[in-house]
């Protein structure tokens, strides 16, 4: 009954704007790693620097209260990506300032993007020991 | 003296007098269907505080003082003042109504603790326990998804059944009717609900969760009082938004008390739905104050509105139950005011 009263999500548009979005995202990393690369960067430099690149600009974004706004349409598309991740870790920081730099900052700013960091590393020893283990073969 | 009517509804044979009352809102309040009807409009979210937490005892201590200055009332006339929101310890009311100097009992009752604290001070004011009581509640859009949701800047999406947390403070002062016997409004019956689960999961559709209490509590009124639906004008639920009002309204049906073309939900009113892209409605202690202490008694006051069962609605989950995997256990108290 609760189900039935509840309006669903409107998936087809939702799943249209995230690849809008995320592939707006990759194509604006794209053409930042063309231009490194144009400017004589060597590949894996102009790589971290792409990184680096939508980093700052998700920060700016996020400081500057736009990037929720965007996020709202984009959804998954806006998470998934580098950015989403930048976005995790700068609204809390913001929101918590209020409480200090120790005990606002410092302690709340991974309360999102803490479960990936955790479950990453994780998964990267996981890999890494199945990686050993093969190779003494 | 309050006497009990039926198994759960207690009548108030002197029928406690409305002396004044007030709504302070924000800024997307003000900019919704009733922004005329509030008694102030903040443009600024924070206030011009230095934290969310700030703003919205702000917001509290205006609606009290706004509400004395209309009863023409002073802070030592009152004897007690009853006040609650949703932050963790009620600090919205302890810290913005603590230089009133007021006999104070803080009151928890997520979203319904405007009806609880208007229930509550009545019976005081019936039992002759005070001669002027305060009942009085907020919340605030931005302390509220801190405590309980994301930080405001943080991408993600809302679901079509979440509802929008109002930044809002309403205030009531009650006078004994012995002295104010001129007061047009007063209160006639309250009926205190029960606790109700359904084992609604999602705390992104509280509407939903909080439907079953309001019908509970509406059913044991309409039975304790041998009165039915169409003896009303106004039958007003505090925040159960567009899946939480539909879902009460099929419930009524069934049970043969059909509500519909007397209910009307504040979660509804408080917003523009389509224009302010809130969702499913509004929601928070202060949207069914806000509502009530404006449009809804300025109505009863003008002898536009008679008989209103006003009837708040709250969630009475934590984010540590939600995260355990808890369902949300939900309550409704009813208040019959009528001019």
């Amino acid at each position: 009954m609760a189900q039935k009263a509840s309006p669903a999500s409107t998936y087809a548009k939702d799943m249209l704007l995230a690849f809008v979005f995320g592939g707006g995202i990759c194509t604006l990393g794209q053409c930042f790693l063309d231009l490194y690369l144009y400017l004589k960067l060597d590949e894996k430099t102009a790589g971290a620097f792409v990184s680096i690149t939508l980093i700052a600009l998700t920060a700016v974004l996020t400081a500057a209260r736009v990037y929720d706004n965007i996020a709202k349409y984009g959804g998954a598309g806006m998470i998934v990506p580098i950015t989403g991740f930048a976005n995790s870790v700068v609204s809390p920081a913001m929101e918590f300032k209020s409480e200090g730099f120790v005990l606002g900052i410092g302690a709340k700013m991974f309360v999102i993007a803490g479960p990936v960091l955790v479950y990453s590393t994780a998964a990267s020893i996981l890999y890494g020991l199945i990686l050993w283990f093969f190779h003494l073969y | 003296m309050p006497s009990r009517v039926g198994k759960y509804t207690i009548q108030l044979q002197t029928n406690p007098a409305v002396l004044g009352y007030a709504a302070v809102v924000g800024k997307k309040e003000g900019e919704g269907p009733y922004g005329q009807a509030y008694d102030q409009c903040h443009a600024d979210t924070t206030l011009g505080e230095a934290s969310w937490e700030k703003a919205e005892s702000r917001l509290q201590n205006e609606a009290v003082h706004i509400a004395l200055h209309k009863a023409n009332l002073n802070n030592t006339d009152v004897n007690c003042i009853f006040a609650g929101d949703l932050l963790n310890q009620c600090i919205s009311s302890t810290f913005g109504l603590r230089s009133l100097d007021i006999p104070f009992l803080g009151q928890f009752g997520a979203c319904s603790t405007m009806a609880q604290t208007l229930a509550v001070a009545s019976l005081f004011v019936e039992s002759g326990a005070a001669v002027r009581a305060v009942a009085v509640t907020s919340s605030h859009f931005c302390s509220a998804e801190r405590q309980y949701r994301y930080p405001l800047e943080y991408g993600g999406q809302r679901s079509p059944t979440a509802q929008w947390t109002a930044t809002a403070a309403g205030s009531v002062i009650l006078g004994t009717r012995s002295q104010y016997p001129t007061a047009s409004i007063g209160l006639q019956a309250v009926t205190f609900g029960r606790i109700v689960d359904y084992g609604i999961k999602d705390a992104a559709n509280m509407g939903a969760a909080m439907a079953p209490a309001a019908a509970s509590t509406l059913i044991d009124y309409f039975n304790d009082t041998g009165t039915n639906p169409q003896d009303y004008d106004l039958v007003l639920t505090g925040d159960l938004g567009l899946v939480g009002s539909s879902l009460l309204d099929d419930l009524m049906q069934r049970e043969g008390k059909d509500i519909r073309s007397v209910h009307n939900d504040c979660g509804l009113m408080i917003y523009d739905r389509e224009k302010q892209d809130v969702h499913a409605g509004g929601s928070g202690c202060g949207c069914s104050a806000a509502i009530l202490c404006s449009t809804i008694l300025q109505q009863m006051d003008a002898g536009k509105l008679h008989k209103v069962l006003f009837l708040g609605t709250g969630a009475l989950m934590s984010p540590t139950s939600s995260q355990q995997g808890e369902s949300i256990p939900s309550v409704a108290h009813l208040v019959y005011l009528k001019s």
